[in-house]
């Protein structure tokens, strides 16, 4: 039986969103929408396995609705102070600069929501991956000290993504 | 009355923060120097300026009695596409050199973009 369910539906989370995602695009949620939608979200999976064959182990919902709420709280927060930055400060007077954030993930989703969530939250982009995958290279747009940043990304975010995740 | 001019209210105050943001990200791009910086920009306009002007549009269409939840799906594209085209950015920044060399990563020996073999390397045979 969990043979046949994970051959039918390898990614489960995977076929809810695709619904969900068809029932907006569609903008109802009329039957004839939801059961194109199921079908949709029973093939893509099934089409797209080989690109994606292990799925996270665990992955916990609530958490995750909460990790949302930090990162657009802290977008709204992070846009407002970049652009006070960009409109006062002169160009010579910004120290952007580099900053190393070592790892303590190790699943690629998790690296992956980790390093989108950097660039969406304005001052820092996420630019690269060391050959192992033990560090992310971060550009701050102005940063006084790179070890507080880094310090702030491990604490607020990877924490909260090793909870999710691992 | 009140309820659909509180929701006019809130929609035209949502477009103008919408419209100063995306404002504030072109002028970024054309005010910084350097080509990592230029990148913070676009991160701006393309997070809380849109999110903003679609917040909006949920609101007019709220305001019409027709509501739509569209606007939702393009902000969850856009905050699933963006960092990746970013990403691109830096890595073709990092690949030209045309950046300040970044630090050598903790733990391991080099960053993927510039683990490139030596130039002028004989060529396997």
């Amino acid at each position: 039986m969990a043979r046949f369910r994970r051959a039918l539906l390898p990614h489960p989370l995977l076929t809810l969103l695709l619904i969900v995602t068809w029932c907006l695009v569609s903008n109802s949620i009329a039957l004839g929408s939801i059961v194109l939608g199921a079908i949709l979200g029973v093939l893509i999976p099934i089409l797209t396995l080989p690109f994606w064959p292990d799925a996270p182990k665990a992955l916990r919902t609530a958490r995750m609705v909460g990790y949302m709420g930090v990162v657009i709280w802290d977008i709204v927060v992070a846009n407002i102070a970049v652009a006070w930055i960009v409109v006062t400060r002169a160009n010579p007077a910004m120290r952007s600069t580099w900053v190393v954030v070592p790892l303590d993930l190790r699943t690629p989703e998790a690296i992956t929501v980790l390093a989108g969530t950097i660039t969406l939250t304005p001052g820092t982009v996420s630019a690269d991956l060391s050959d192992e995958g033990h560090a992310l290279l971060v550009h701050a747009l102005d940063a006084e000290d790179p070890d507080a940043v880094a310090r702030e990304i491990k604490d607020r975010y990877e924490r909260r993504l090793k909870e999710i995740f691992e | 009355m009140t309820a659909t001019l509180i929701i006019d209210i809130a929609t035209a105050v949502s477009l103008v923060i919408g419209a100063v943001f995306t404002f504030v990200g072109s002028y970024g791009l054309l005010k910084l120097d350097d080509p990592m910086k230029r990148l913070h920009a676009p991160t701006k306009a393309g997070t809380l300026g849109v999110g903003s002007l679609l917040l909006g549009s949920i609101l007019a269409a709220l305001g019409r009695g027709e509501p739509s939840l569209q606007e939702v799906l393009i902000v969850a594209f856009l905050f699933v596409t963006a960092p990746i085209s970013a990403h691109f950015i830096c890595k073709v920044n990092l690949h030209r050199r045309s950046c300040d060399t970044p630090p050598a990563p903790v733990n391991d020996t080099t960053w993927s973009t510039l683990d490139t073999p030596p130039t002028g390397a004989p060529k396997p045979s």
